[in-house]
């Protein structure tokens, strides 16, 4: 399944000439894990094609179309996600089309004008629940989120892919800090830590290591695992809550699955391919651009 | 506007009450008395109503005695959520709760509601329409605590949110009937609350864009906010006095700002408009009637008041509202400006405190007067003690 993601935010990244793809080489066992080892959701309400766009929350009706319907309905016993880097957008549309929860044709509205399915997702998105593209915002939403649906009972959790150049923004610390404080126990997190963001390694634009020593200090309980194992990724979120929300840092490389991806150091934001890297990035995968062109 | 000469009443009737017309009327003479001064009307008035509506919650942030939300933390400890000192958190988590169910009341200064945390309310909170009340706390110059604490922006960094609605409290009867309004507004809401010893100005309920006619007269149109009407009251009780037809409106909701009374009243006075607001003057109510005269096509001056694209410093509320020229006197320059004329009103009869006896404070209600008589508010009852400001 994580092949298939990577598989598909690959042709779009040719056939487009530019995509997130190194995060869908990072994220493509996180997301898979979380879809279909971890997360407790009900079937998908989104239509399969997902619709255009209707307008912004208070014009198009009082809340607006929601992305979260792909992940299943409001039920309060079942699980929420959220995902926070909402630049990772592609690589969740390329995993609810692995997990059946969206056509393959839906992807294909990728970027368009007029789409939901867009490039920096927000909440009209499929899948997704919250407008999280300015980064770090969106972890301080599911600790509101977790803190109100344990004030009603449900026994669903709260699940959070977040990116670890977000530990960047204070405001993340401050949602880690009122996490532990309220001991939210139905709260865990994903931590993509790919080690790269826009401007480069993270430890160069402003290192955050030692990232587990960090937040376990602030109270979480912490699991450190190899990013791109589904059996070490799906481990921690089986064990029973103690209180603590959980955190699990995912150590994952941006090349992954596209090892030639490896000679763009340390430019992995956004691939847009040089003469040559195309045809590098395919044949890693087996395939040709004569293939895949449209 | 009738003189009653009716001795002081007794204790007035609560804001929600019926009785009186929209608003208090002042009378004739220089000075306009408050019907009573009212001690934290916010904090007994949050209790009440949040009693029986469970989805309310108290969210604060380290400022709970300072914007009077203690009681609810007595009252309702299970619905108080403290969240410390991290505002930009603080909007996520109330927007989470909503998104959850609950209707969130977020409480700290104005300052750190609006300017701090801005990015958040506005893709955490309006983007999504979601129904958090931001309660802001030290509008404009109402702190001695100085430019950090002064709000002077805020309404017009919340009037530009899509989604956002903006209501702004001049007197304790809007401070206990705000909470009412804003049940109205199925989306984000922000409010300017007065705290400590607030005056009670008017008896009608606070209406959602709609605006207190206090006076009508066809010369001039003076349209104010916040602390600044009871100012403005005052002022124009003076110009009353010297035969000036004044159309006086209090405003509490600056956005939406579509009041038929506010449009009427700009495009049917004689000399010009005023605008007079605890806030600066740009992007607030000096804006906002900018903006309707423009689409009307009224071609008359408009004159605002307000703090003049400046920072302000710490200080009394009087010194404050009288050294940025927010108060009775610069009110009656204005107009004066406007008219082309000078009405030799003494300065001092703006501000001096006026007699304790039988005094009309409009057509039903003598007010309460004594020691909470006008100009004597801020030294009297109003400012809190610096420390607590912090």
């Amino acid at each position: 399944m994580a092949a298939g993601v990577r598989r598909r935010v690959l042709l779009h990244t040719v056939r487009h000439n530019g995509g997130y793809l190194t995060q869908a080489c990072c994220a493509a066992e996180i997301l898979a894990t979380l879809y279909t080892r971890v997360m407790d959701l009900g079937p998908s309400e989104g239509p399969r094609i997902p619709p255009a766009f209707p307008g912004v929350p208070g014009k198009a009706g009082r809340r607006g179309l929601s992305g979260a319907a792909y992940n299943g309905g409001p039920d309060p016993h079942r699980d929420r996600f959220v995902l926070s880097p909402a630049h990772y957008a592609l690589v969740l549309y390329a995993t609810l089309v692995e997990v059946g929860r969206m056509d393959a044709e839906g992807l294909e509205l990728f970027n368009r004008d007029g789409s939901t399915v867009e490039m920096i997702g927000a909440e009209h998105s499929p899948g997704m629940e919250v407008t999280s593209g300015s980064l770090g915002q969106a972890l301080s939403v599911a600790v509101g989120l977790a803190l109100g649906r344990r004030r009603t009972g449900a026994r669903g959790r709260v699940w959070v892919l977040l990116s670890d150049g977000e530990l960047q923004e204070g405001q993340t610390w401050e949602a880690l800090l009122v996490a532990a404080h309220y001991r939210l126990d139905n709260l865990g997190v994903y931590l993509d830590a790919n080690g790269f963001q826009c401007d480069g390694p993270v430890e160069a634009v402003l290192g955050v290591e030692p990232i587990a020593e960090k937040v376990r200090a602030f109270g979480w309980r912490v699991h450190e695992v190899h990013g791109h194992d589904v059996e070490a990724l799906a481990a921690p979120a089986a064990e029973p809550p103690d209180g603590r929300p959980l955190m699990v840092v995912a150590r994952t490389r941006p090349w992954q699955g596209i090892p030639s991806l490896r000679d763009r150091a340390p430019r992995f934001h956004y691939v847009r391919f040089r003469p040559g890297e195309a045809e590098r990035a395919l044949a890693d995968l087996g395939m040709t651009l004569e293939e895949v062109a449209p | 506007m009738t003189d009653t000469g009716s001795g002081p009443a007794g204790g007035p009737a609560p804001g929600a009450a019926p009785g009186g017309g929209q608003g208090a009327a002042p009378g004739a003479g220089s000075g306009v008395a408050p019907l009573e001064v009212v001690t934290r009307p916010y904090a007994r008035r949050l209790v009440e109503w949040a009693r029986d509506r469970e989805r309310v919650l108290c969210l604060s942030a380290d400022l709970t005695g300072s914007c009077e939300v203690d009681d609810f933390r007595e009252a309702y400890p299970d619905r108080f959520l403290s969240l410390g000192m991290a505002e930009q958190n603080l909007m996520g988590v109330a927007a989470g709760l909503a998104r959850a169910g609950f209707l969130p009341f977020v409480h700290t200064f104005s300052v750190f509601v609006t300017r701090r945390p801005y990015d958040q309310v506005g893709m955490s909170i309006a983007y999504p329409n979601l129904p958090v009340r931001l309660m802001g706390f030290l509008p404009g110059l109402t702190t001695p605590g100085g430019v950090t604490h002064q709000a002077i922006d805020d309404v017009a960094l919340m009037r530009v949110l899509p989604n956002m609605t903006v209501l702004d409290c001049g007197d304790a009867t809007d401070v206990e009937t705000v909470l009412d309004v804003t049940e109205e507004v199925d989306g984000p809401v922000f409010c300017r609350v007065l705290r400590g010893e607030v005056p009670r100005l008017f008896r009608e309920p606070m209406r959602l864009d709609r605006a207190r006619v206090l006076s009508r007269g066809s010369d001039v149109c003076v349209l104010s906010s916040s602390v600044c009407t009871e100012e403005a009251m005052r002022a124009v009780a003076a110009l009353t006095a010297r035969g000036v037809g004044v159309t006086h409106l209090h405003v509490s909701t600056l956005k939406p700002f579509g009041d038929p009374t506010v449009r009427e009243a700009v495009a049917s006075c004689r000399a010009g408009v005023v605008t007079v607001e605890n806030h600066s003057v740009i992007g607030g109510l000096g804006s906002a009637v900018a903006e309707v005269m423009s689409e009307l096509g009224v071609g008359r001056r408009l004159k605002r008041l307000g703090l003049q694209d400046t920072y302000a410093h710490g200080g009394s509320r009087a010194y404050l509202l009288d050294f940025y020229g927010l108060s009775a006197r610069h009110v009656v320059a204005a107009v004066e400006d406007l008219l082309g004329e000078r009405l030799g009103i003494e300065p001092e009869s703006l501000t001096q405190a006026a007699p304790a006896g039988p005094r009309a404070a409009g057509p039903t209600e003598a007010p309460v007067g004594g020691p909470q008589a006008p100009g004597s508010t801020p030294e009297a009852a109003g400012p809190e003690p610096k420390a607590e400001a912090l």
